[in-house]
């Protein structure tokens, strides 16, 4: 459902240019759970950045759901990534001024929803993370477990084709780390498509595939470990 | 794009953020105040320099005989040379340039008004029908003015100031048809005239017909002072002189005599005035505007912080599905919404400042000479506050299409 073909992307760093993704190739299939795994450094966010179109490569294809993802306007990518793609930050990135609902709901809010309706939509939502009684809370009276499932729930709401996820664990503590990797291997085994970018061994050990990354190549994509 | 559920967004966001929100209205709202507050007093000064002055009008010119100063022809200096009724004809027969046309004499001597067994002293004036197109700051309240068939057949008619009105009749009785005696002799009243200033006695005159009056008081035909107004295409200097050349030829005074008419050009006081009121308009309107800019350079920098601090909520308004119209739509209802909201209250404060002072000043009866009725023109206020408007989007618009062009990916690594 998404492939990759020779992606190359630079940095501009003073009048040097930094090399960060060297040919990157590989696709994803539907219903996979994914985690691409480096050091930092190793180019693993850029290439979850020009996964999720929130950053352009400077060479190669990116195929999404069947559309060639280059050159195309920003107007034109907010849509594709409204639709086809919901993300999981490392720091959550919910709104502070909004409410746990208001926040999930946000996606449709720019599809055009009506409040209430995407209000409602989004309690549901909340429920299927476990925190219905949570919904008129804001972010700050909640914790960091909370918080990423209110992201989850964000992630989700807009029903897209693929989860893009930026170290989901990476700001959790152990225990709220595996109820959050809980909740994304049960959303896989419900046929959702979720990509984890990771630095620890043992959350992309609980993926169905790894891939390997350093100094902005694959070196590694190793099936069919994990997930029991 | 201007959707209730986007006012949602927005009050919430304005919510969320009170004090940058205060600090953007406040540059605003103290702007326009400040622009209000300066064009009223300056309003006020042009009615009180006004309601001094321009009791007549603009066009006008008054002409008094004096004293000659100069030794002319065998005669003395310090001549009198009242002017008499035939001179006044001459002047309107010989004299191009004239629209109306009117002498005024004032009743001498010891008399009351008379009315039923009350007698009062107020004083009487005859003058021409014209005379009250002159006289543009008198205004008929109820009845009619003194017109042209009362000078030809010379009615016994008067018109009455309203403050003499209200001292000789009681209250509820109508002054027009009821007859009053000045001198013994029976005049109808015809109608009754408010003036514009409060600061003169003028409420308290009675006119009555010029002709009237040189027959019934003042049989020697001479004439304390005359007015005329210019016709169109006619200069108001140019006619003065005319006049004055003339009746220094007809009255023997010699030609270079500058004392032997008083002269009141108002034509040449209003420049005058007009002049300085250019001069305050301007100083106002240059303080006023340089408040406006501070405001309009406060929204701005607000603006640009506003968008700095935003990035990173940007940033995740993107990666949720954000267009960059849509970006730019936010930041820039917000700082339309904040300018208008602000500059409105500034306005409505302002002109409520004005109003009480207003009301104050009216209150306590307070007689200011070069100050009155401070207002403002809604128009004005209004243009104020719609460049303010514009120019607070404009200053929000340039950091929201910068905010809407930075890629998603770093304005999530913002802060």
């Amino acid at each position: 459902m998404l492939r990759l073909e020779n992606i190359h992307k630079s940095y501009p760093m003073g009048n040097q240019s930094l090399h960060v993704l060297k040919g990157i190739d590989f696709g994803v299939e539907s219903g996979e759970l994914v985690s691409i795994m480096g050091a930092s450094g190793s180019g693993k966010s850029t290439l979850l950045n020009i996964l999720g179109i929130l950053d352009n490569q400077d060479e190669g294809s990116y195929i999404l759901d069947g559309t060639q993802i280059d050159m195309i306007s920003e107007t034109a990518a907010a849509e594709l990534r409204n639709r086809h793609i919901g993300f999981i930050f490392q720091s959550f990135n919910l709104l502070a001024f909004k409410n746990a609902a208001e926040n999930v709901a946000l996606p449709l809010y720019y599809q055009g929803v009506r409040r209430r309706k995407r209000n409602a939509i989004a309690v549901k939502y909340l429920e299927m993370v476990g925190l219905a009684d949570r919904a008129e809370h804001m972010p700050s009276e909640m914790s960091g477990g909370e918080r990423q499932r209110v992201a989850i729930a964000r992630a989700l709401i807009a029903d897209p084709s693929i989860i893009l996820a930026d170290e989901p664990t990476g700001a959790l503590d152990s225990l709220t780390s595996n109820e959050v990797m809980q909740i994304l291997k049960d959303l896989n085994d419900n046929g959702k498509t979720i990509l984890i970018v990771t630095h620890e061994a043992e959350i992309a050990e609980q993926t169905k595939r790894i891939i390997y990354m350093r100094d902005g190549k694959i070196v590694e994509d190793k099936s069919g470990t994990g997930h029991v | 794009m201007f959707s209730l559920d986007q006012w949602q967004e927005i009050l919430q966001a304005i919510q969320a953020n009170k004090i940058r929100t205060f600090a953007t209205a406040f540059g605003v709202f103290w702007g326009i105040l400040m622009l209000i507050l300066l064009l009223g007093a300056g309003q006020g000064l042009q009615n009180g320099v006004k309601q001094n002055m321009m009791l007549d009008a603009i066009n006008s010119i008054w002409i008094i005989p004096a004293r000659t100063s100069m030794a002319y022809q065998g005669m003395p200096a310090g001549r009198e040379h009242p002017l008499m009724e035939e001179d006044l004809e001459s002047v309107e027969e010989n004299v191009a340039g004239i629209d109306l046309m009117s002498p005024e004499n004032e009743l001498s001597g010891e008399f009351d008004v008379r009315y039923g067994n009350r007698a009062v002293s107020f004083p009487v004036f005859g003058a021409d029908s014209e005379y009250f197109g002159i006289k543009v700051s008198q205004e008929t309240v109820n009845g009619r003015s003194i017109n042209r068939l009362d000078d030809e057949q010379r009615r016994k008619v008067a018109i009455i100031g309203e403050q003499a009105a209200s001292v000789i009749f009681d209250e509820g009785v109508d002054p027009v048809g009821e007859y009053v005696q000045i001198k013994d002799v029976n005049f109808r009243i015809v109608g009754v005239f408010s003036f514009e200033s409060s600061a003169m006695d003028q409420a308290q005159r009675i006119y009555i017909p010029f002709s009237t009056f040189q027959s019934v008081f003042n049989t020697s035909r001479d004439v304390t002072l005359f007015a005329v107004t210019t016709a169109e295409g006619m200069s108001g200097q140019q006619l003065e002189g005319d006049i004055v050349k003339f009746l220094k030829q007809r009255q023997t005074i010699h030609p270079d005599d500058n004392s032997a008419y008083w002269v009141h050009n108002q034509e040449e006081q209003h420049r005058s005035v007009n002049n300085l009121f250019l001069a305050i308009k301007i100083f106002i309107w240059i303080v006023g505007l340089g408040t406006l800019t501070a405001g309009i350079v406060g929204v701005s920098n607000v603006m640009i912080i506003i968008v700095r601090e935003r990035t990173r909520e940007i940033g995740v308004r993107k990666a949720l599905g954000a267009t960059p119209a849509s970006v730019v739509g936010m930041i820039l209802q917000e700082s339309v919404f904040i300018t208008t909201v602000a500059g409105y209250t500034g306005l409505v404060l302002g002109v409520l400042l004005l109003e009480g002072i207003n009301t104050a000043l009216v209150a306590l009866g307070a007689d200011l000479q070069f100050f009155n009725r401070p207002e403002i023109d809604l128009r004005v206020a209004l243009s104020a506050l719609g460049v303010l408007v514009v120019a607070g989007s404009l200053a929000g618009f340039v950091p929201a299409l910068k905010a809407a062009r930075v890629k998603p990916a770093e304005a999530l690594r913002a802060e």
